[in-house]
């Protein structure tokens, strides 16, 4: 019997009950959909990361107080202006570029009618250049506007569209607590799997945000600015003798600070998004097995239920062989048809956003998920089929 | 095709010798054939008839390698199906053995041509010679006409003369039928009979298990079981001769 006919017998055989055949087929479907499509969804999810930390430079360091997030602001272990000119002396570290305070607060943020719960993020001008962050319209506020302490203020992409909801934000004036500001620019939106976004932050000058909210108590965060990605590690070292000479430790010896590298943060979220992308890739495996169990299921009853067509088989002369390729080409290839499909709806459904992350389809994802499908054909099928082809042809015949 | 006239082959088709069939063991054990010792020649048209467990059936089963028996030789061409693999088996039924059964047992999403093609396609027969066969036995059974439709669309007797024709396709040493008119009219058994005494007429060796006398008055030798033995081994018309219904029309022109 030839390769051809056993195919054409399969074929025959498939679209016997092609109602059951497409429901099995589902299964195969779905299982490699789901591998190729989450899969994808990981791989896009760790790409958005990876472009995120060269957008942000891997030049910059964050300090941020100790103290301040036990809450105790007023301690002498406070990062304060002093400190911020003290990093930025030339004369401490020849490695530092630039010294961005900050400070922050939670504000209501309203404009008319709509209102929002925002943080207010209070910097100096190079905050921008600093963090990577684009104006999209409109400015960034200027040495003079700090220095003036106006109330003039950047607000992310997210505020503006929910305060403004699509129009121009530039040239508006918004209340911040009950403080008034003039929004001069929106900032670019930014993608949000990367470490915390500003796109519903409002940014103003430190000096008028000390002003109005937070006083002239301690900062937030200090961001500093390496000379190069080579020199952070003398930028930090420069630091820590700085940071440890002015603020030493609290009583219990613990360092008054945290230094930490924005890059290295974003690598460790890296990694979170690859155990992402694997948790996903063995939710999807799993699917796939149960569509693997589905299809032995189905070939179980196809083969008691043509146990007397078996036996007609056998007694025309069908060899052991003949009878277990023809049922194991009517699993393969069901399998296969639903690997195919499954590969054409992961393709559709990857040319989507899904959940804000575009998906980067692997091509070995493709291929490992055809040939698991081809595999749970020849090794789910192969146990009906088995059973089949070792029925004895007097009792199949006798099978009603 | 092998005619009676053509010189003797040394070996009968059929040579069964002491054959016995046991099922169960102990206290349970069933003798469904005590030591069965039969000849059939090559061209004979042989009825097997008993009551119901007189073991006919287990016959049928052993004359087709369907089953093995438990003591006994049993010779088909000469040689000793007794002792082969399941897959020598296959090509023993395959080569030479063509069955008719009672219930047809045509495969149902298949056409007439297609069940007819069936045995050639575990035989590896090429293509073309496939399709000159197919349409040479469905002739010979008065159904070329009849290829594309598939057995839910043919009557009883047209579904046996496909099986019929899927039986002689391979030219089988022995075509074997077991009970091939139980379920047919009497329009249709004889529609059947017909091709059976063609087959006869041709030089075929045909075996027929039945319990209906008409059809074993078509035959040339009647051989009765019972329980599990040779009862009686009537021969009414010599080996080489035409089968009775034909020579009796020969006889009347």
């Amino acid at each position: 019997m030839s390769v051809f006919e056993v195919l054409r017998s399969s074929v025959r055989g498939i679209t016997a009950n092609w109602l059951r055949s497409v429901l099995t087929l589902l299964g195969v479907l779905i299982g490699v959909a789901a591998v190729i499509t989450l899969t994808a969804v990981g791989q896009g999810s760790a790409n958005t990361i990876t472009e995120s930390i060269s957008s942000l430079g891997a030049n910059t360091l964050t300090v941020t107080s100790s103290a301040a997030n036990r809450g105790s602001s007023t301690t002498s272990a406070a990062l304060t202006m002093d400190v911020v000119d003290a990093l930025a002396d030339p004369e401490a570290s020849s490695d530092i570029a630039a010294v961005v305070p900050e400070v922050s607060s939670s504000q209501t943020v309203t404009a008319g009618d709509a209102s929002s719960t925002s943080t207010v993020l209070g910097t100096t001008v190079e905050y921008f250049e600093v963090t990577g962050s684009d104006v999209a319209q409109g400015t960034a506020f200027s040495q003079s506007d700090h220095d003036a302490s106006r109330r003039v203020a950047v607000i992310g992409a997210d505020l503006a569209e929910t305060l403004f909801s699509g129009e121009d934000a530039v040239g508006q004036t918004i209340t911040v607590g009950t403080t008034p500001f003039t929004v001069i620019g929106v900032l670019q939106a930014q993608d949000t799997v990367g470490g915390s976004s500003t796109n519903s932050a409002v940014i103003a000058p430190l000096t008028r945000v000390q002003d109005s909210f937070t006083g002239y108590g301690s900062l937030s965060t200090v961001v500093l600015q390496a000379t190069s990605a080579d020199t952070v590690d003398g930028a930090q070292a420069d630091a820590t003798l700085v940071l440890d000479s002015l603020l030493g430790t609290d009583t219990s010896g613990n360092a008054a600070y945290t230094i930490s590298d924005q890059a290295e943060l974003l690598e460790t979220q890296a990694e979170t998004a690859d155990t992402f992308t694997t948790l996903l890739a063995a939710v999807a495996g799993i699917s796939l097995l149960v569509g693997g169990i589905g299809v032995t299921n189905i070939m179980l009853v196809t083969v008691t239920e043509r146990t007397r067509e078996i036996g007609i088989r056998k007694a025309l002369g069908a060899t052991r062989w003949a009878v277990l390729g023809q049922f194991l080409a009517e699993a393969t290839a069901l399998s296969l048809l639903g690997g195919l499909l499954g590969v054409g709806v992961a393709l559709i459904a990857c040319s989507f956003d899904i959940s804000g992350v575009d998906p980067v389809i692997d091509p070995a994802t493709v291929v490992l998920a055809l040939a698991v499908s081809v595999a749970i054909g020849v090794f789910f099928g192969g146990f009906p089929a088995h059973r089949a082809a070792g029925l004895r042809p007097v009792l199949a015949l006798r099978h009603e | 095709m092998t005619t009676a006239t053509l010189p003797h082959p040394v070996h009968p088709v059929l040579d069964l010798r002491a054959i016995e069939q046991v099922y169960g063991e102990g206290d349970t054990a069933v003798h469904a054939l005590r030591g069965v010792s039969l000849t059939v020649e090559r061209g004979d048209y042989v009825a097997v008839m008993g009551p119901s467990g007189s073991g006919k059936s287990t016959l049928m089963n052993l004359l087709g390698c369907l089953d093995v028996p438990t003591g006994g030789h049993h010779l088909l061409d000469g040689v000793d199906v007794a002792g082969l693999r399941e897959s020598q088996l296959s090509l023993v039924r395959n080569r030479k053995i063509g069955f008719v059964f009672q219930s047809f047992n045509l495969i149902p999403r298949m056409t007439a041509a297609a069940n007819v093609e069936l045995p050639m396609l575990y035989a590896g027969v090429a293509r073309a010679a496939r399709r000159e066969r197919v349409a040479a036995a469905l002739e010979m059974v008065g159904l070329a006409d009849r290829a594309d439709h598939r057995p839910n669309e043919l009557s009883g007797g047209q579904q046996q003369r496909v099986a019929v024709a899927r039986a002689l396709v391979t030219s089988p040493s022995l075509v074997l039928a077991d009970e091939p008119t139980g379920n047919l009219d009497s329009v249709s058994t004889d529609d059947v009979l017909t091709v059976f005494d063609q087959l006869s007429a041709a030089g075929r060796t045909i075996v027929v298990i039945t319990h209906e006398d008409e059809v074993a008055a078509r035959a040339k030798r009647v051989v009765r079981m019972r329980d599990g033995v040779v009862a009686s081994d009537v021969r009414t018309v010599r080996v080489g001769d035409l089968p009775p219904a034909l020579l009796r029309q020969g006889a009347l022109r």
